[in-house]
């Protein structure tokens, strides 16, 4: 077995750049002191901390580095704006079918257990929303609006900065948070200009360490802290700062601006050529979602008639790392919400397998995938029971290419 | 990441019998590819019905794979009256166990053979459906989940959900789940009743129920619940927490411990606030 793992699973979690873990080594044992104490020893950790803040505002465009929250993950960003509304009348609240969990799973708990109405706005076979059916769903009580900046399964990214602009327009008091968890360092996010008054990153999906992440709060914008404590973060955001996670997403949120440009040039060049190769190679396959706005990195591929954590296993094996939105990978046993929201065929759900790069990939691992997919697909669709259906797309496949 | 042994792994990398038996005696077919599995099942079956050949075709994950896989090697060589011995179990003890979540590949395959011999029996292919259909998400019907239950001596709803995966969609179905779950221990309860049981014995079986059924309810409400003793068929119980000085306290005691209680138990007991 061949050591060199083809890490195309970057939408889960992205290696660490070596500026981040070495900005945040001197915090574990040297300047281990806590930024809240009186003595220099402790208090001059706050300067890093500082320099942080302002390389994340730098990355996401705030006006004001006072402006950006650190947080744990990706995961608290989306409670705390959720739930941090402080106006008892607003009791609507508007996202999306194919949010992340960390979004949907609150809203339905506020709409359990704490009187909420929640729209959850559908999108079409591309995975993208109607915006009419969006601007007819705000309402005067509505609280917050909260849409993801691009997609995580498909990479499909939703104009957030239109939206935000006509739900001003309809409803001024209305909050627009987003979740550009999976847009931040992959296309240029800058909410200057901007009508959004919360967006949310995670530090391990831009190449920084796990266990940190930061919230833009644009400034007067008014939300209960979801984490009570101590006055860190200016009480918006209690416990004793993660330091050498900060400094290490400050260092990383400055790294991906400055791969930006490889990001939606050399990386999207990558993707497209991978996707090309396995859409050539195999007679089964399928991208889904818009291929026109998508993330540079991201490509969601069915197989249809045969079943993803399958595939996964037989890639594994070859050292190659990906996911799939297969019932069978996620220890629930409903397939990808996302997928299905978009209409997509219980066919091609169970079989999607989503690649997604980074700055660390290059051209020979993507070589070595699309030499290595065809073989694996093909045993796999031996197995398969939908026989007579494969010789139909292969006989659709062919007709076309002829 | 599921820890799959190393049989399921030989298993599903390089399956034995894929394929299809042209001129099969015998040919089982379960799942569709809306549930996520789905599997067909060839046997080749001599005048001394013995079966010479086994073959498959499969959509499904690992476990899936290699289920199948291994079924088909159990079955070759076999007998139909011995096949028909196999068991869900028997396929998952020979791949050196699946995890929990991963047993209802087992049941499949067991539920392909029984399809298969039922084909070569002569049976009618389209089976009415037995019973009436329980999880609507997957399609499993009441009967089949009486007879998963029973077979594998399961006691908990996740259980169920495992080996059959109703109740792993909406999740509706769970009451009507708990019940068939209930009645179905009580069955298995009642073929032992000669020996009555120990007191420990009694303790456990109450404290199991309360930890199952009761307490996660009232924990949602920032309550709880503890086990304080039995007297024959007196429950004494101290309800804790929010319970505690809750003025509904005596409903939930009587409407909701009490009934969750006689529907595991018998309808002769009584909970008391100790």
């Amino acid at each position: 077995m061949s050591e060199k793992i083809i890490y195309l699973d970057n939408n889960a979690t992205t290696k660490s750049c070596d500026e981040a873990v070495q900005a945040m080594m001197p915090f574990f044992s040297e300047k281990y002191g806590n930024p809240s104490s009186m003595h220099t020893f402790g208090g001059e950790v706050g300067a890093y901390i500082k320099k942080a803040r302002e390389q994340v505002s730098e990355l996401i465009g705030a006006a004001d580095p006072q402006e950006i929250v650190f947080t744990g993950c990706g995961t608290e960003n989306s409670n705390m704006a959720l739930r941090g509304l402080t106006d008892p009348r607003k009791r609507h609240i508007i996202t999306t079918k194919v949010e992340h969990p960390c979004v949907l799973n609150v809203a339905k708990h506020l709409e359990k257990h704490h009187g909420y109405e929640i729209t959850y706005l559908g999108v079409n076979s591309e995975g993208e929303l109607d915006l009419d059916e969006y601007k007819d769903s705000i309402r005067e009580d509505t609280g917050l609006i909260a849409v993801m900046w691009a997609n995580n399964e498909t990479g499909v990214i939703f104009p957030v900065e239109k939206m935000a602009e006509i739900a001003k327009e309809k409803n001024p008091k209305v909050l627009f948070f987003t979740d550009a968890v999976q847009s931040a360092g992959k296309i240029p996010v800058n909410v200057k200009n901007t009508k959004i008054d919360m967006l949310g990153i995670s530090g391990h999906k831009i190449h920084a360490p796990k266990g940190v992440g930061a919230i833009y709060i644009k400034k007067g914008t008014l939300i209960t802290p979801f984490m009570l404590g101590g006055h860190q973060e200016r009480g918006k955001r209690g416990g004793t700062e993660n330091v050498p996670g900060i400094v290490a997403l400050g260092a990383a949120s400055e790294q991906a601006l400055r791969y930006l440009d490889d990001e939606v040039s050399r990386v999207k060049k990558l993707r497209d050529r991978l996707e090309r190769g396995i859409l050539e190679k195999t007679f089964n396959s399928r991208i889904n979602g818009s291929r026109i706005k998508r993330v540079p990195n991201t490509t969601n591929i069915s197989f249809e008639y045969i079943e993803g954590e399958l595939i996964l296993l037989h890639l594994s094996d070859l050292n190659i790392c990906a996911s799939s939105g297969s019932a069978c990978t996620s220890g629930n046993l409903e397939p990808s919400h996302v997928l299905r929201a978009m209409g997509i065929p219980y066919t091609a759900v169970h079989g999607s397998i989503r690649f997604s790069l980074s700055r660390y990939t290059t051209d020979s691992d993507i070589d070595y995938v699309i030499d290595k997919i065809p073989a694996v697909i093909n045993k796999l669709n031996s197995i398969s029971p939908f026989q007579s259906e494969l010789r139909e797309l292969k006989e659709i496949k062919t007709a076309v290419k002829g | 990441m599921w820890e799959y042994t190393e049989k399921v792994k030989e298993h599903y990398k390089n399956p034995k019998n894929v394929g299809i038996i042209e001129d099969a005696d015998a040919i089982g077919e379960v799942g569709s590819i809306t549930c996520g599995d789905a599997l067909k099942l060839f046997l080749k079956i001599d005048k001394n019905g013995i079966i010479t050949d086994a073959k498959f075709q499969t959509f499904g994950c690992g476990s899936a794979v290699a289920s199948a896989s291994i079924l088909t090697e159990m079955l070759i060589g076999k007998t139909v009256l011995e096949a028909e011995e196999i068991s869900n179990q028997d396929i998952a003890d020979m791949l050196g166990g699946l995890p929990e979540q991963k047993m209802h590949c087992s049941v499949m395959g067991r539920e392909a053979l029984e399809a298969a011999i039922s084909n070569f029996k002569g049976e009618p292919k389209e089976k009415k459906i037995k019973g009436k259909i329980i999880c609507g998400c997957f399609g499993v019907t009441e009967d089949k989940i009486r007879e998963v239950v029973q077979d594998n001596q399961l006691n908990y709803i996740e259980e169920i959900t495992n080996y059959t995966k109703a109740g792993g969609g909406c999740g509706k179905c769970k009451d009507d789940l708990r019940k068939i779950l209930a009645e179905e221990i009580s069955k298995r309860n009642n073929g032992k009743k000669d020996k009555p049981l120990t007191k420990t014995q009694q303790i456990l079986k109450v404290n199991n129920i309360l930890e199952t059924y009761v307490a996660p309810e009232l924990r949602k409400d920032g309550g709880d619940i503890e086990l304080v003793d039995i007297e024959e068929n007196k429950i004494y119980v101290n309800l804790q927490g929010a319970c505690k000085n809750c003025p509904s306290s005596n409903l939930t005691l009587k409407n909701f411990v009490e009934n969750i209680l006689k529907e595991h138990i018998g309808e002769n007991i009584e909970v008391i606030e100790a």
